[in-house]
């Protein structure tokens, strides 16, 4: 189809998709956004102008044959759709929830300039939840190559590593320290956000290419990687993430109803503590919270305190609604739910009364200052400006660095002074040779969809180096 | 899914698991602990190894039915299987020749004393221990801590069994006479250990505890664990179990330890509940 002939008036309108009720789904941990009906999927698939050139396609991390799974979809080629769309992607059904659409493939739709560009993540998730409702087509398992891969991680970026080399031939394990595979989609992003069993199913299909997950497996404890080298796997890639929580080192932190957003939302998602005591781990919410940052960890948690029962919870932000990290979806979603936004507000103390537990939090007003090396206006403290707060809980949604545990024993690892391990961004080399590395661990905390880049990435690099001579020099300095 | 070997009433409210788990086995130190879950349902609880042996692919772990989790466990029998073991955890002791070493294991903390005073002894230590309990109900391993202590001194609380005495006492009178000790690792509840590192402190002998934190992962991913050492917070499952007792905050310890008291209380009743009305096959 040419540019020429599509031009439908629909084009102006994109397609809302339903949502539960705010003042009802604020109690619940059902899915908040219910996806499109086949009529809304249609229309909105009938917006895309199928550019000669798709720009959306290079605003995709991993690519994802836009303007074709769109086309498909149109002609009612669902299989169609589904092989265009996971020819680049093993998770759309994870990736049509939670990619920052705004500033990836939507924002370079031509469409964008407009101010609608094409819904490209609801369509996604509506084809990839369509072939779940039909049951995942079992792929036929490769040839074996005779080759074995060591995968430590079992989030997006290992997921998606151990799925392309297994299509490839390769035996590839997982060794995953939780007893769940899917890393921050199963620990970090809850139920109503990212259904537990969209998860599941993509994690079976992974394990339907012939990968054996094996939980329970800390690397760094159980195992050391020069330890998996040593037993004779050919590689390994590391997907450990940034798994390690930041306080703000402020007095009163160690109280009790402080906690880092990772433990909150490990003990709501993972361990199920909204539905304690049918669980058994418990997690507190008083009356009032609050949390501290607005990345998509802090709305996460802010909305799952007011499904826990807080009658008010409060983000506290020290820059403005300019600056927030999070997806514009869920501070929309945060917003409509009545989680309270304090912009330009910065804590400095957290209050602890009796038996030790949190009874306020100091905070600072804050104004934008000079652009800092993030190129954001750095927040700088009004000088007497405290106020106090009453709050029962205190969530410290800071951002997260690398956990350390897995270097154990791997001196030839080399880090940055942030805890990242350096690696080659196109290829996933480390500096260790046969071990590559990719996702969180490499870029620090960033996105689901980067992640799978960076294990497909390492993937196919893993490949043409262990079926080349190695005559080639292991490393070599990445282009500037 | 970790199969239970064998299973053994140590004491009558404390239990002992040998669980088959030989990778973890194969890498196990005295000082490192498991974190356990016995279902699809059930919360993550630290256990510290109590044992282990290479050759069979065995951990050993003993624990006191306080909670619901515990008692849940202490229905099992052998041959049931718990469906988490994760391990080995944490920073194992440090183990070398000192000289003389006290080993002071109190309740359900003789359990990880055991290892480390038997490793000691394997370093050419001359091994003191102390082991004592509230009362003789929840005194065991008498004789497997006889085997790998130079001396052995046993007390409850209520004088039930053995010496009367709380632990700090006969800790005292050692630490106050003329022989030199040079390290000591006091485990046991939070409360003990503080008052064996105040008895200790005067005398300045190096006090290794093993501190119990509220967990939830075990690899320094969530913080549950934070505790206050030296005025620094440090995370117990990483940076830990042991530390230098005479830097730990004990106050904030024991208070996080409290958190979850309510739920705890709360679940354990419903758990008691539904045992004696039957209304959930267990
Ligand atoms: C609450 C929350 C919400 C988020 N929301 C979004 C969103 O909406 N959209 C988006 O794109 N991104 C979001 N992100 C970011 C995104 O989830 C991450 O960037 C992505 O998951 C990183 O993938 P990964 O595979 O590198 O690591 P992870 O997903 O962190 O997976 C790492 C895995 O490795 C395991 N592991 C760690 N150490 C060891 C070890 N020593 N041995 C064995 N296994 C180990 C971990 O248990 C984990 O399973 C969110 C993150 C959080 C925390
Ligand atoms: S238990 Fe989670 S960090 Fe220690």
């Amino acid at each position: 189809m040419s540019e020429n002939m599509a031009r439908p008036t629909k084009t102006q309108v994109r397609q809302e998709m339903p949502t539960q009720d705010p003042q009802v789904r604020n109690t619940n941990y059902n899915e908040v956004a219910l996806g499109y009906t086949d009529e809304l999927a249609l229309a909105e698939a009938s917006r895309c102008i199928q550019c000669k050139k798709p720009r959306c396609v290079t605003g995709c991390p991993v690519e994802v044959r836009i303007p074709e799974f769109i086309k498909a979809l149109r002609e009612g080629d669902m299989w169609g759709a589904v092989d265009a769309l996971k020819d680049k992607n093993n998770l759309p059904a994870v990736c049509g929830r939670v990619c920052p659409q705004e500033t990836q493939c939507e924002e370079l739709c031509v469409l964008a300039r407009k101010g609608a560009p094409v819904a490209i993540g609801r369509l996604e998730r509506y084809v990839a939840d369509w072939e779940r409702q039909q049951g995942i087509k079992i792929p036929e398992r490769a040839i074996s190559c005779g080759r074995s891969i060591a995968i430590i991680g079992a989030g997006p970026a290992g997921l998606t590593c151990a799925g392309d080399l297994a299509k490839m031939g390769y035996q590839v394990t997982i060794l995953e320290a939780l007893h769940s595979p899917g890393g921050v989609l199963i620990y970090g992003i809850p139920e109503f956000r990212l259904p537990k069993d969209v998860v599941r199913a993509e994690v079976e299909y992974v394990k339907s290419l012939g990968v054996e997950i094996k939980l329970n497996s800390v690397v760094g404890k159980l195992y050391t990687i020069e330890e998996l080298l040593a037993e004779g796997y050919d590689g390994i890639f590391l997907g450990t993430g940034a798994g390690l929580p930041m306080f703000m080192d402020i007095p009163g932190e160690n109280c009790n109803g402080v906690y880092s957003a990772n433990e909150f939302l490990t003990r709501v998602n993972l361990m199920k503590a909204y539905r304690f005591p049918e669980f058994d781990t418990p997690v507190k919410v008083g009356k009032v919270v609050a949390v501290v940052g607005a990345g998509n960890v802090a709305m996460d948690a802010s909305r799952c305190a007011k499904r826990l029962g807080a009658e008010e919870v409060h983000i506290i932000y020290r820059r403005s609604r300019e600056e927030v990290p999070a997806r514009a979806e869920e501070v929309h979603h945060a917003e409509e739910e009545g989680i309270i936004f304090d912009f330009l507000t910065n804590p400095v103390e957290i209050h602890g009364g009796e038996g030790n537990w949190v009874t306020g939090i100091r905070c600072m007003r804050m104004a934008l200052g000079e652009p800092d090396a993030s190129g954001r206006r750095r927040p700088v403290a009004i000088e007497g400006s405290e106020f106090d707060m009453d709050c029962q809980t205190v969530i410290m949604a800071l951002g997260t660095r690398p956990n350390p545990l897995v270097f154990s024993d791997a001196p030839r690892l080399e880090r940055t002074r942030y805890g990242t391990v350096v690696a080659n961004e196109q290829t996933g080399r480390t500096k260790m040779e046969c071990v590559w590395a990719g996702g969180d661990i490499v870029t620090g905390a960033a996105t689901v969809i980067s992640a799978m880049g960076a294990g497909k990435r390492a993937a196919a690099d893993m490949h043409a180096y262990l079926c080349s001579d190695r005559s080639e020099p292991w490393w070599q300095e990445p282009a500037a | 899914m970790y199969e239970i070997l064998s299973k053994q009433d140590v004491a009558p409210v404390s239990k002992l698991f040998v669980v088959s788990a030989p990778e973890i086995a194969r890498k196990a130190k005295p000082g490192q602990f498991l974190i356990v879950r016995t279902d699809a349902e059930g919360e993550r609880i630290p256990l510290t190894i109590a044992d282990f042996d290479r050759e069979a692919g065995t951990v050993t772990m003993v624990f006191q039915e306080v909670g619901k989790t515990t008692k849940q466990m202490g229905k099992m029998e052998a041959g049931d299987v718990l469906s988490d073991v994760v391990g080995p955890l944490g920073l194992p002791s440090e183990i070398e020749y000192y000289g003389t070493v006290l080993c002071v294991g109190g309740g359900v903390g003789i359990a990880p004393v055991y290892p480390i005073a038997r490793a000691l002894k394997a370093a050419g230590n001359y091994v003191i221990s102390i082991i004592g309990a509230r009362n003789v109900n929840l005194l065991f391993w008498e004789d497997k801590m006889r085997s790998v202590s130079d001396e052995l001194i046993v007390c409850t609380d209520d004088g039930s069994y053995a010496r009367k005495a709380l632990v700090t006492e006969p800790m005292k009178e050692l630490l106050g006479s003329v022989r030199r000790i040079d390290r000591i690792w006091a485990i046991g509840p939070a409360i003990m250990m503080k008052f064996c590192t105040l008895t200790s402190k005067p005398f300045n002998v190096p006090t290794i505890v093993s501190l119990n934190s509220v967990m939830v992962d075990g690899t320094g991913m969530c913080g549950a664990c934070r505790v206050e050492v030296g005025g620094q917070t440090r995370f117990v499952c990483v940076h830990g179990p042991e530390f230098d007792g005479h830097q730990v905050n004990w106050d904030l310890l024991l208070s996080r330890q409290r958190m979850y008291l309510t739920e705890e209380k709360r679940a354990t009743e419903e758990y008691d509940h539904e045992c004696t009305c039957g209304t959930r096959a267990v």
